[in-house]
């Protein structure tokens, strides 16, 4: 019986590719998929593309494949990829660039067509209201303030470059199981609505596009991280699938981390809603009939995947300005390490209270005690901690005010409660993105999509 | 006998747009059941009280010995628009006592 084996690589966008190499040398992959975009990685990347036309692209792409294509094209490996990011075409340059400039030979593809920034009054012209998915809200609440709007696209323009013969296809946004659905369907000839099989496959991409957090990573527990092997050499995920629906999950022999129905489980739940209706563009998936048969060994069979129908409307998200952070951090010590933040805190206040600053929410939290665990930290310890770090952060409309707040801290340095250090460096202000999800209707977007290919 | 979820399970947080979602698994059946039975919507949604301001949604996985539980509005409008340093809090589930 026919079978692939699909191996994860980048996680998001400044990922480590390094594990990869395990994964083309010793287990046994044709395709690597790579995962660059987070769900507003897109906004740090139109950012890139306002300062300079040619970029808007993952940056990490070219230096992974320029690291590891000589070693892929040794062992007959393709890479799927969404470093494209806002700006495929970009990202094929630089690497076609570089190809040619070490002799090396490849066909690479790009997919785009997943953004809607341009084309909103189209979409709503053509009846999508493009509300907000969660609250409802109406879309010119935020629309001058839009950075980004994507659609997230399925397997099926991969898999139309895939049969053009592309070794490395360059996609902006897709839905990250995409990446590793697209390669199986093309290889295993699976149909667009062979539910079940496009399910299963569906399961692979999504316990392999978090790279390292399915093999061992991340693994949340008492005591059992502890005695998940060499942290260092962590293997990720490799996914072997038959043609029948059924996959083998491993990592490449010698590395660290641990394949088994734990890992896994947390993995296949990870930053889902409902488990019995997983959406994707190209199927929806019932997690509850799958099984896990855990063989030893990093070796764990997944099948029972069962599929619904696609859905006939796309996910979009946006991402908006949503004012500015100002950021300042200082640390104290034993004794009375958080008493003294607090009094930190209530000085730094009146500093922004006697300057009239126009601050909208000011955040307080104690590295060290509730920075983590927010309103859920355990207060039994509090006056005793060795040390203590106040980390103080406002959102205001104003740039200048969210660069002015962090240089408050250090004047505390000389002139505040006794302390013992601060981290290096003032910090100066961020900016703060909304998240806008929306639907809209398939064809519509996917009237756009367009797929070259070229030699290089 | 009332033991903290952290000595009889494990988990998994993560968020998306203004939900925090938590994966928590026992390590055998018997274990799975006695989540089952404790761990109510309820139960959660105290448990997050000062985190979650929407309704806390759970679903039982038998294949998987897991829980799957969704908190809404639980992340000041989503993590890329949000002061805090970090948006972990559901970290916490283990500290929940089950009985």
């Amino acid at each position: 019986m026919k079978s692939v084996r699909v191996g994860a690589g980048l996680g998001f966008y400044g990922d480590s590719w390094r594990p990869v190499r395990a994964s083309i040398e010793r287990g046994g992959v044709r395709y690597i998929a790579s995962d660059h975009l987070s769900e507003l990685t897109l906004a740090i990347l139109q950012k890139d593309r306002q300062k300079d036309p040619a970029a808007g692209y993952a940056r990490d792409g070219l230096p992974m494949l320029a690291e590891l294509w000589p070693l892929a094209a040794k062992h007959g490996v393709k890479f799927i990829l969404n470093a494209g990011g806002l700006n495929p075409q970009g990202a094929r340059e630089a690497i076609a660039r570089t190809f040619r400039d070490k002799g090396w030979k490849a066909t690479i593809a790009t997919v785009s067509g997943d953004s809607v920034l341009e084309r909103l009054d189209e979409l709503r012209a053509a009846g999508e209201p493009l509300a907000h998915m969660d609250t409802g809200a109406g879309l010119d609440t935020v629309r001058s303030r839009l950075l980004f709007a994507n659609a997230y696209l399925g397997a099926q323009p991969i898999v139309r470059a895939l049969e053009q013969g592309a070794d490395i296809v360059l996609t902006g946004r897709v839905a990250d199981a995409a990446l590793s659905l697209a390669p199986l369907v093309h290889e295993l000839g699976w149909r667009w609505d062979d539910w079940d099989k496009l399910a299963l496959g569906l399961t692979v991409g999504h316990l392999l596009e978090c790279s390292g957090q399915g093999s061992g990573g991340n693994f949340g527990s008492a005591a059992e991280w502890a005695d998940i092997p060499d942290y260092a050499h962590l293997g990720y995920p490799i996914a072997e699938v038959s043609e029948d629906g059924k996959a083998l999950f491993t990592k490449a022999p010698g590395t660290g981390g641990r394949i088994s129905f734990d890992t896994l489980r947390q993995q296949l739940l990870y930053e889902v809603h409902n488990p019995h209706a997983y959406f994707s563009p190209d199927v929806v998936l019932d997690m509850g009939t799958l099984q896990f048969d855990d063989q030893g060994g990093d070796r764990v069979r997944v099948t029972g995947a069962s599929g619904a129908a696609r859905p006939a409307k796309l996910k979009i998200v946006g991402g908006y300005h949503d004012g500015w952070m100002g950021a300042g951090i200082i640390g104290f010590s034993w004794p009375q390490a958080y008493a003294k933040c607090e009094k930190a805190a209530e000085t730094i206040k009146t500093l922004v209270a006697e300057r009239g600053w126009p601050v909208e929410e000011t955040n307080v939290e104690y590295i060290g005690y509730n920075s983590l665990l927010g309103a859920q930290a355990d207060p039994t310890y509090r006056d005793q901690l060795n040390e203590c770090f106040l980390r103080m952060t406002i959102r205001t409309q104003d740039r200048k005010v969210a660069d002015a707040y962090g240089r408050l801290f250090p004047w505390l340095g000389l002139s505040g409660p006794p302390y013992v250090g601060s981290l290096k460096g003032v910090q100066s202000a961020k900016e703060l993105l909304g998240i806008w999800p929306a639907l809209a209707q398939r064809e519509l977007v996917e009237a756009k999509v367009e797929i070259a290919v070229e030699k290089v | 006998m009332r033991v903290p979820l952290w000595r009889i399970a494990h988990a998994r947080s993560g968020d998306k747009a203004d939900r925090a979602d938590i994966g928590l698994f026992a390590w055998d059946a018997p274990t799975y059941a006695v989540l089952k039975r404790e761990v109510t919507p309820e139960r959660v949604a105290a448990h997050f009280r000062e985190l979650c301001q929407g309704p806390v949604e759970l679903w039982p996985l038998d294949n998987l010995l897991a829980l799957k539980i969704v908190l809404n509005r639980a992340l000041q409008g989503g993590a890329a628009r949000s002061l805090r340093m970090e948006i972990e809090a559901p970290a916490d589930l283990p500290r929940l006592r089950a009985s």
